[in-house]
C-alpha cells in the first residue's frame, strides 16, 4: 500500500466498525440495495497462482528461496557470491524483480546463471502470475535452486506469496538494528535472516545481538546467517544451509 | 494499490455473476495483524473503482483483532501488534490465531 499515502482523503471516507457491532462514531446508513454474500480472500487469486508454482517446484526438486529487503542490503550481491562458490556442485537460477532496468539481471548473466529480469514498472512487489511467466521463460533444472530476488520493499512482498519454499530477509548493519520492530510483517513471514555487511561492524552503530533479538521477538522461528557478501566472511554457514534444502 | 484492484476485481466479478449493474457498498473484513493502512487502502480502491461498476462505492472496514496463542503456556491473548510477548508467562514464542484476514464479506447492489 505504499504506493499512495491517502492522506488527501477527506475523514468521513473512513468507517470503523467492531465486529457484529455498528460503526464507530457518527452514524452510519449503509446504502440500499440488493445484499450479495462474497465471503472470498482478496488474495485468493494470487494464493492459487502461487499454490500452482509450488506445485511444480516441488515436482521437480527445485527449492525456490524469495529474497525481500530493503534497497540497498546487498541481495544481488550476495546471490553473486552464493553462485559464484556453489558453481559447479548446485544446478541454479534467478529471477530478478526492479522496477526498472535490467542492471541486476547484467549482473547476474556474468555469473552465468540462466536469469530472466522482471520490471514491475510502478508496482512495489512480484506476484505468484509474475513468477509463474518467468519461470517458464527460465530454462530451470531439476533438482535446483531458484532464487526470487524481490524487489526491494520490506513492506508489500511480505504479503504476496509466490510460491517459495521460504522467504529470505536480508538486512545489512548499514540499517538501523531497529528494523525487525519497525517492518514487523517480512520478519513475521520469512524462514530465514541474513545480516549483511558484517565487515562494517566496527564502523557502525548497529548491535548484532540487539538486532536478533528484536526479530525473534517477531518471529521465534527465525533462523540468522552472519555474512559479508563482499569479503566472504560468513558466507559458509549460509551456503551449506542452501545445499542441505535440495 | 495492488490490492485495491484485487479488490475491484473480485467485486466488479461477484457483481457480474449476480447480474447487478452497480456496486453501492464493499463489505471487507481487515485482521489488525494483516499489515494493510486501511486509509491507504480505502483511497486505491475509490482510484481503482473509476470507470468500473464498483465507482463511488462505500469501502465498509470491518476490523477483526489480532489475537495470538502462546506457545510455552498456552495463553490466548489479544495482540495488537507482530510483535507478540506472552501477557503471563512473558514469552515471545508465540503463535497468530487471528488477525490476518483480508476478506470481502458482501457487497450492497443495485439491480
Amino acid at each position: 500500500m505504499c504506493d499512495s499515502c491517502g492522506c488527501s482523503q477527506p475523514d468521513d471516507a473512513v468507517t470503523f466498525t467492531r465486529p457484529g457491532g455498528g460503526a464507530v462514531g457518527h452514524g452510519h446508513h449503509g446504502p440500499a440495495g440488493r445484499v450479495l454474500k462474497v465471503e472470498q480472500d482478496v488474495l485468493a487469486k494470487n494464493a492459487g497462482i502461487a499454490a500452482h508454482n509450488r506445485d511444480f517446484f516441488k515436482a521437480r526438486n527445485i527449492v525456490a528461496l524469495n529474497l525481500v529487503s530493503s534497497p540497498g542490503s546487498g541481495k544481488t550481491t550476495t546471490l553473486e557470491r552464493t553462485i559464484r562458490a556453489l558453481k559447479g556442485t548446485v544446478e541454479m537460477a534467478v529471477i530478478e524483480g526492479d522496477q526498472q532496468t535490467m542492471l541486476d539481471a547484467d549482473r547476474i548473466n556474468a555469473t552465468g546463471a540462466p536469469v530472466i529480469q522482471v520490471n514491475t514498472g510502478a508496482g512495489c512487489h512480484l506476484d505468484a502470475d509474475m513468477v509463474h511467466r518467468a519461470m517458464h521463460q527460465l530454462d530451470l533444472g531439476d533438482n535446483s535452486l531458484l532464487f526470487i530476488e524481490n524487489v526491494g520493499n520490506l513492506v508489500c512482498p511480505a504479503m504476496f506469496d509466490l510460491g517459495e519454499a521460504a522467504k529470505v530477509v536480508i538486512i545489512s548493519v548499514t540499517e538501523g538494528d531497529d528494523k525487525p520492530l519497525k517492518y514487523p510483517a517480512m520478519f513475521d513471514a520469512a524462514a530465514v535472516c541474513v545480516i549483511n555487511k558484517i565487515d562494517l561492524l566496527p564502523h557502525v552503530d548497529f548491535d548484532l545481538a540487539r538486532c536478533k533479538e528484536y526479530a525473534r521477538q517477531v518471529n521465534h522461528r527465525l533462523q540468522f546467517f552472519e555474512i559479508s557478501a563482499t569479503t566472504g566472511e560468513g558466507m559458509s554457514g549460509w551456503l551449506d544451509w542452501l545445499q542441505q534444502q535440495l | 494499490m495492488s490490492l485495491a484492484m484485487g479488490i475491484v476485481d473480485l467485486v466488479t466479478g461477484q457483481a457480474k455473476e449476480a447480474a447487478a449493474q452497480k456496486i453501492n457498498l464493499v463489505e471487507l473484513e481487515v485482521g489488525r495483524l494483516a499489515g494493510v493502512m486501511v486509509e491507504a487502502l480505502t483511497f486505491c480502491f475509490e482510484a481503482a473503482a473509476r470507470d468500473t461498476p464498483a465507482q463511488g462505492a462505500q469501502l465498509e472496514i470491518v476490523e477483526v483483532e489480532g489475537r495470538a496463542r502462546c506457545l510455552a503456556c498456552e495463553t490466548v491473548f489479544a495482540a495488537d501488534s507482530l510483535v507478540m510477548q506472552c501477557p503471563k508467562c512473558g514469552s515471545y514464542a508465540t503463535d497468530i490465531v487471528q488477525g490476518k484476514e483480508l476478506r470481502v464479506l458482501s457487497l450492497i447492489v443495485d439491480e
